[in-house]
């Protein structure tokens, strides 16, 4: 088995982190310069679902509270390491208490609070509401791999370490996602999602995804789950509702015996060894 | 307030020359001084924090390809967990609460030792117990403890991780959790009960008060991760289902249990330091603290809130109620950052002597800062689901723990002439400064970016994406400067040893234990001046220059009073 490559994507991922790495550094100065336009990104991305963008929004507005805070403390410490280092051996008068002061710098504070309490509200509602959906995916964690069903046919992914299974799903439309894990605790994290949620046993968690543009996207298990932890991969592969339909078709159009025994090689898969491929990957359980 | 001083209490001269104990290692082992316990629990846990600091560079060099081969995946497993725990349960709190804070607090209270001496020998012989215990792990056939540090259930259950680490891992926590305690029980005894003639409580030093604080916030939270421990042991050997579908049992019961000890941890840890940064900002700027009630209670509130945040670590399970945990988590920011403004309040209008405990400090406020922004990140639920888990996190938190040994390293260069009676060499520590500092930031900062590019945490390997080899690079290169620093502070211990003799006072300090020897004798006082604010030695010592009232704001200075005796 060879580790996949990243597909193509017109631009190079290294080319993009530089990019975000410059535009995470140079952008707030320039915002600044400039009086700001538009808002800088701070390092994080708008990702491609709607409410990784809210998520993301929130992140800017975090962002621009922190670097005007902290802005301005560094600014103060600043003038008061300069301005107020020792020059000679006289004592400074010894004033201790300035109340109004006080109660400045802590009535301020708790209404920047409220204020980031109440977008957090706004865009928490956005990301964790259920909207009924035509489209349901069941994502099953295991270690050390996922498995995707489709209920309402018989369309079933599984793929383990470093085979990456690929979950399918249609662009513009509502997807409901139950997440379980049968063993330990795994994270579920699409990084162009701007989301993750734990997989735990016992439990299932659903959220729903709104994709706004195709595309093929990493996701990774996020929550230490033991050995084969940084080699949980999966894709999530963004189609057009046409494209989703063929594709659930393709599984539709085997005959369900042959279907379900595939399903069932890849369980047995499970548990075969799980020794990597990859040589670099010294392993060996102890 | 009276104007004129009186003479200082002279204490009874018996007591010190009647103590004629062994010498030697047999002192040692046998002590129930304080001082000599704080010396060992700190010689201790600086050791920890050099053997935990050993397994970060060994991570950090794994890392530096993406295909590192340097350990095995189940080597790096064992690596981060036994990182965050010795980091954790045997540097952070042992080194502040059982080190520090056992040798400072009687003393700045005026007290002759801790309120029950041999518990506090009980608390340091259990606390090295424990550390061999869990480092012991390393021995075992099946390695140490690979579950991380926060040992999630089902993961840390005999089935997925049998072997004798895991268990030495339960044992250790366990005894060191009991030492903890124990110092808990003897640093509320003490402040409540020990303190001397004068001293009320809103004259106790700040580093005081925040131990006491500590110490209620331990006997709050120690005794919960106990149980949870004991449960999780139950879970692995006695068939119980605790933490297990299979028998009834849940899983997130861990985290919740866990995070209830956990979160009051983070404070547990951090305030016994921000005591220490309140204390030396003060003599360097030479000013009273601004705003010292506001800081009490900024403490106080701090420790209260901690009690009601834990499950903002909990977010991503989908299993909590996320506004209420988001809201409480917010505001841990007021209180935090009014002792910001108080510490920068301090310096204002001051006379700031940049010493290396000076340097030190300050560079934890300002570490300090960028961890306390990014945590604000950390209490809204939606921008935990879209870092929680990646290097967003570890960044978060490595700032305020490395805010925190800014502040341990000012402490020790502050207090360290004090315990040794010796001065340590000012040029080496600036020089340890800068390469502490700068390297934190550069250790850190490259650690956000790359939790916003996606690079979860706890990953040995990450062949997918090799473009975060650079940022990894420029982290390891600040981690090495971390490194370096170390050095140069055991170099520095190593070049000053007992060459430049300390003085009683060489800071012009102005809490108690500036007041007595350097080293301070057996019962640590001959005489104790009046304590009539809560910088007495400052008032004996600059009898002119005594602090406004509350509420009075810049009046002229006061003529300069008799002091005469």
């Amino acid at each position: 088995m060879e580790i996949p490559t990243l597909p193509p994507q017109g631009v190079t991922a290294h080319t993009r982190r530089w990019r975000r790495v410059c535009k995470a550094v140079a952008l707030p100065l320039a915002a600044l310069a400039l009086s700001g336009c538009t808002v800088p990104s701070f390092g994080a991305s708008e990702g491609v679902t709607s409410t990784s963008r809210s998520t993301y929004h929130l992140w800017q507005g975090f962002s621009v509270g922190a670097a005007i805070i902290g802005t301005f403390v560094l600014l103060l410490m600043l003038w008061a390491v300069v301005r107020y280092r020792r020059k000679g051996d006289n004592i400074p008068e010894q004033s201790q208490y300035h109340l109004p002061l006080e109660l400045l710098y802590t009535i301020v504070p708790i209404l920047i609070v409220f204020g980031l309490f109440a977008a957090t509200i706004v865009v928490e509602n956005k990301v964790v509401a259920n909207p009924t959906t035509s489209v349901t995916i069941d994502v099953n964690a295991f270690q050390w791999g996922w498995k995707f069903t489709y209920p309402g046919s018989s369309a079933v992914v599984v793929g383990q370490t470093t085979q990456d299974p690929v979950m399918v799903m249609p662009v513009n439309t509502d997807v409901h996602i139950n997440l379980t894990s049968t063993d330990v605790i795994h994270g579920f994290y699409v990084k162009e999602f701007n989301f993750s949620r734990y997989a735990l046993p016992g439990v299932k968690n659903q959220f729903t995804f709104h994709a706004v543009s195709t595309g093929t996207y990493f996701g990774q298990c996020t929550q230490l789950c033991g050995l084969y932890h940084s080699l949980m991969y999966f894709k999530v592969k963004v189609v057009t509702p046409s494209q989703y339909a063929s594709w659930l078709a393709t599984f539709n159009n085997a005959s369900s015996a042959s279907a379900a025994s595939a399903a069932q090689t890849a369980q047995q898969t499970q548990n075969a060894t799980h020794v990597p491929s990859k040589t670099t990957a010294s392993s060996g359980a102890n | 307030m009276t104007d004129v001083l009186e003479h200082p209490i002279e204490t009874p001269s018996h007591g010190h020359e009647e103590h004629h104990g062994p010498s030697g290692i047999l002192k040692w082992l046998t002590t129930t001084d304080h001082k000599i316990i704080g010396l060992s629990y700190t010689v201790t846990s600086v050791l920890m924090l050099v053997i935990g600091g050993l397994f970060a560079e060994i991570i950090r060099a794994q890392l530096s390809t993406p295909n590192g081969s340097l350990v095995s995946l189940s080597q790096y497993n064992e690596l981060f967990t036994m990182h965050g725990s010795v980091m954790i349960y045997l540097f952070a709190g042992p080194f502040a609460f059982g080190g520090l804070a056992n040798i400072i607090v009687p003393i700045q209270i005026g007290a002759p030792d801790m309120a029950f001496p041999r518990l506090n020998a009980l608390s340091y012989w259990l606390y090295l117990t424990g550390s061999i215990t869990m480092l012991a792990g390393f021995f075992t056939a099946g390695g140490a403890a690979n579950f991380g540090w926060v040992a999630y259930a089902p993961l840390s259950n005999s089935i997925n991780t049998p072997g004798a680490g895991a268990d030495l891992w339960i044992g250790g926590l366990l005894l060191t959790g009991f030492s903890a305690i124990f110092t808990g029980v003897n640093l509320c005894a003490t402040i409540f009960y020990l303190r001397a003639p004068g001293m009320t409580m809103f004259r106790m030093p700040i580093f005081t008060w925040n131990m006491l604080v500590t110490g209620i916030l331990i006997l709050l939270a120690f005794p919960v991760l106990t149980a949870g421990l004991i449960m999780l042991y139950c879970d692995r050997h006695f068939g119980t289902h605790i933490y297990s579908v299979a028998g009834g049992g849940v899983p997130v019961l861990w985290q919740h249990i866990f995070w209830f000890w956990g979160h009051p941890e983070v404070y547990i840890l951090a305030l016994p330091f921000f005591g220490m940064v309140t204390d030396i900002i003060p003599v360097f700027s030479r000013k009273p603290v601004f705003g010292y009630k506001g800081m009490v209670f900024a403490t106080l509130s701090i420790a209260a809130l901690s009690l009601g945040v834990w499950a903002h670590h909990m977010f991503t399970t989908g299993v909590v109620l996320l506004p209420f945990f988001s809201i409480m988590s917010l505001l841990i920011a007021v209180p935090t950052g009014i002792k910001i403004f108080n510490w920068i309040g301090t310096m204002w209008r001051g006379e700031i002597w940049f010493s290396t405990a000076m340097l030190m400090a300050l560079g934890f406020v300002v570490t300090f800062l960028i961890g306390g922004l990014t945590g604000i990140y950390l209490a809204s639920p939606p921008l935990d689901f879209f870092t929680h888990d990646t290097y967003f996190v570890v960044a978060h938190f490595h700032s305020v723990v490395m805010a925190l040994v800014l502040a341990g390293m000012a402490g020790l260069y502050y207090w360290g002439p004090k315990i040794t009676g010796y001065l340590l060499n000012e040029k080496i520590g600036k020089l340890q400064f800068w390469f502490l500092f700068l390297g934190t930031q550069v250790f850190t900062l490259p650690l956000y970016l790359l939790g916003l590019e996606g690079m979860p945490r706890r990953m040995a390997i990450y062949p997918h994406d090799p473009q975060w080899k650079m940022l990894n690079d420029l982290s390891s290169l600040g981690a090495a400067m971390i490194g370096i620093s170390t050095l140069l502070f055991v170099v520095n211990v190593a070049v000053s040893w007992k060459k430049h003799p300390a003085g009683d006072n060489p800071w012009d300090g102005h809490t108690l234990e500036w007041f007595t020897t350097s080293p301070p004798p057996h019962h640590n006082f001959y005489r104790l001046p009046q304590i009539r604010s809560e910088r007495p030695t400052w008032d004996y010592n600059h009898p002119g220059h005594q602090a406004l009232a509350h509420g009075k704001h810049a009046p002229a200075v006061p003529a300069e009073k008799v002091s005469t005796s």
